[in-house]
């Protein structure tokens, strides 16, 4: 039922990519934000990205990442380095964030992943604060003051910088659900199920746990730190206590969760659903209520429906009581 | 006997203080059928457990088809061709029945297998242990002895050369039992060595082709069954329970 291929979905969400860089302007006409349409949708953007890479270990894995928001920052200062030593084309440097970020994961995986349960969660927390105090003390890219990157005035084949900020952060989701979907059918996604269930029945099934952990940790890590290396260009000022916030570990994880964690499409759902309710309150209400907003629902759907919104919608369209099986 | 396709020698475990296995010596011949009985906490499943790489041994050696396994971790093994079933079984409750055998037809033959052939793979193995029809179900769905035929399909799935069964009989009817012990045996004629740990006699007795008893961690006895449950020593055991 449920067999598009690698290429034919990278396809199909090409097509919706295109057809969401058509639709955006028309909504901010609509809504009067003009080109802060951009801004906002970028945001929600780079939130799909952000919690489909924390979904492919903590979701088809199981391990819980706290410290999402460091390899957030990882990414934004990968280019405040390079921005600081030769300024370089974002995709190059959204390469080059991967690159970082995948180490980072790798070598967090290696030192952490011996640890199960709430251990390698308050372990990712940790290495957080740490990443956090190496950025603070490095003066080179902005130290605890932070850095300006100044973005070009304009850029070819675009109506502006914002514009072509928002088309990269499109281009980041179609890579990262298309790599998550792929996972997830592969042999690779059996084997993170494997684990997430049960680790020793995994390696008496021939699963090389530890090596499969971790790729999660890498590729997760290399997402992440792709998310972030746009960042700086969009928000002009970088400092680390706001790349290392709250707000990007806890929505890391609450939107996925919100979402449903099983398959591609939670994560998806959840950014979408809340970084939009979020961008919606930032104007109608205040930024502050976004993180107070997650934390309620998201113990909401942890309690009420661990599945998340997935889990309601199959419910719903699973077979009635009594129907044979 | 023909070279052993396992042989364990020395083989010691300690918990803390407290020493579960001492000095065991086993070998096991290639198709061998073989029987390993002692009462509750004797150490069989530590033992399968050092054996299969789930625990490390603190003293002795393991060595499967002369090879030594020391420093090998359990998915090693298990694609050298040793597989077990767990005493409790341990399904993967997220997955469909056929996806819990999907697992390791995807991580133990080194040939690259296609989607028909690992399909085809796994729809023999679950008509082998009567499962065929709850393909699409999944394990919380499953009656206690159809979770033990789960438990053992998976384990056939990795082609072992050897199978180590940890009482896969546990809680089962008589029905049941015969059901379990017909199905090893078929197994065994196919030619893969099986070592099985079980409580129920008549299931042992019916399946053994040797039988080995462990006492409080040591190897009190090994012979031909019938010989070896009229060993004084055995006996001694089994009634001072
Ligand atoms: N991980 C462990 N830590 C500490 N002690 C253990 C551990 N595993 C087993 N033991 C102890 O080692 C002894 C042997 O246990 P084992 O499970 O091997 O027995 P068994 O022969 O399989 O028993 P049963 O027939 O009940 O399955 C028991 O006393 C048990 O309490
Ligand atoms: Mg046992």
């Amino acid at each position: 039922m449920r067999t598009m291929s690698t290429w034919m979905f990278a396809l199909v969400a090409c097509v919706v990519a295109a057809a969401v860089f058509f639709f955006v302007p028309f909504i901010g006409k609509i809504l009067g934000w003009g080109d802060y349409i951009y801004i906002a949708s970028y945001t929600v953007l780079q939130y799909v990205v952000l919690a489909t890479a924390w979904n492919i270990l903590g979701g088809y894995t199981g391990y819980v990442n706290f410290g999402s928001a460091a390899f957030f920052a990882v990414g934004t200062y990968t280019t405040v380095f390079f921005h600081k030593l030769y300024p370089l084309p974002i995709p190059i440097l959204v390469v080059l964030a991967a690159v970082v970020g995948g180490l980072i994961g790798l070598g967090m995986g290696y030192l952490t992943l011996r640890l199960r349960g709430a251990f390698f969660s308050i372990a990712t927390l940790a290495m957080a604060v740490v990443l956090q105090t190496l950025i603070v003390n490095w003066d080179f890219v902005g130290g605890s003051r932070g850095a300006y990157v100044i973005r070009p005035a304009s850029i070819v084949l675009f109506d502006s910088y914002i514009q072509y900020l928002f088309v990269i952060m499109l281009a980041l989701v179609v890579i990262a659900v298309t790599v998550a979907r792929t996972i997830e059918r592969s042999a690779l996604g059996y084997g993170f199920a494997a684990i997430r269930d049960d680790e020793l029945a995994a390696e008496a099934s021939g699963v090389p746990t530890l090596k499969l952990k971790l790729i999660a940790t890498a590729l997760s890590g290399a997402f992440m730190g792709m998310a972030g290396a746009p960042f700086p260009y969009f928000i002009g000022f970088l400092q680390p206590s706001g790349v290392f916030g709250l707000e990007y570990a806890v929505n890391s994880i609450a939107m996925p969760i919100i979402g449903g964690t099983a398959t591609w499409i939670g994560p998806l759902v959840g950014a979408i659903l809340l970084g939009t309710l979020q961008q919606v309150a930032t104007v109608t209400i205040s930024s502050a209520v976004n993180v107070l907003m997650v934390g309620l629902l998201l113990v909401f759907f942890v309690i009420v429906a661990p599945n998340g919104l997935v889990g309601v919608v199959q419910n719903l369209f699973r077979k009635k009581p009594g129907a044979p099986s | 006997m023909s070279a052993p396709i396992l042989e364990v020698s020395g083989l010691g475990k300690r918990f803390g203080g407290f020493v579960a296995l001492e000095n065991i010596d086993l070998k096991v011949a290639p198709g061998e059928r073989l029987g390993l009985i002692g009462p509750n906490g004797s150490g069989k499943s530590t033992l399968v457990n050092c054996i299969c790489g789930t625990l490390i041994n603190d003293t002795g050696t393991v060595q499967f088809n002369d090879r030594d396994l020391k420093g090998l971790i359990t998915h090693e093994r298990t694609r050298l061709g040793m597989a077990r079933s767990f005493q409790l079984p341990r399904p993967f409750f997220s997955m469909t029945i056929a996806d819990n055998i999907r697992v390791p037809l995807l991580y133990t033959l080194n040939a690259h297998r296609s989607e028909e052939q690992i399909a085809a793979r796994c729809n023999e193995l679950l008509g082998l242990v009567g499962l065929a029809g709850k393909a699409t179900q999944f394990p919380r769905d499953l009656t206690q002895v159809d979770m033990r035929k789960l438990e053992l399909a998976r384990a056939m799935a990795v082609e072992p050369k050897l199978l180590i069964a940890d009482e896969a009989m546990a809680g089962l009817s008589g029905s049941e039992v015969t059901d379990i012990v017909n199905l090893l045996i078929t197994l065994n004629e196919r030619g893969i060595t099986v070592i099985l740990i079980e409580h129920i006699m008549s299931a042992v007795m019916q399946f053994s082709q040797r039988l080995v008893v462990l006492v409080s961690g040591k190897k009190i006895a090994d012979g031909a069954p019938d010989i070896v449950i009229r060993d004084p020593e055995v006996e001694r055991a089994y009634l001072g329970q």
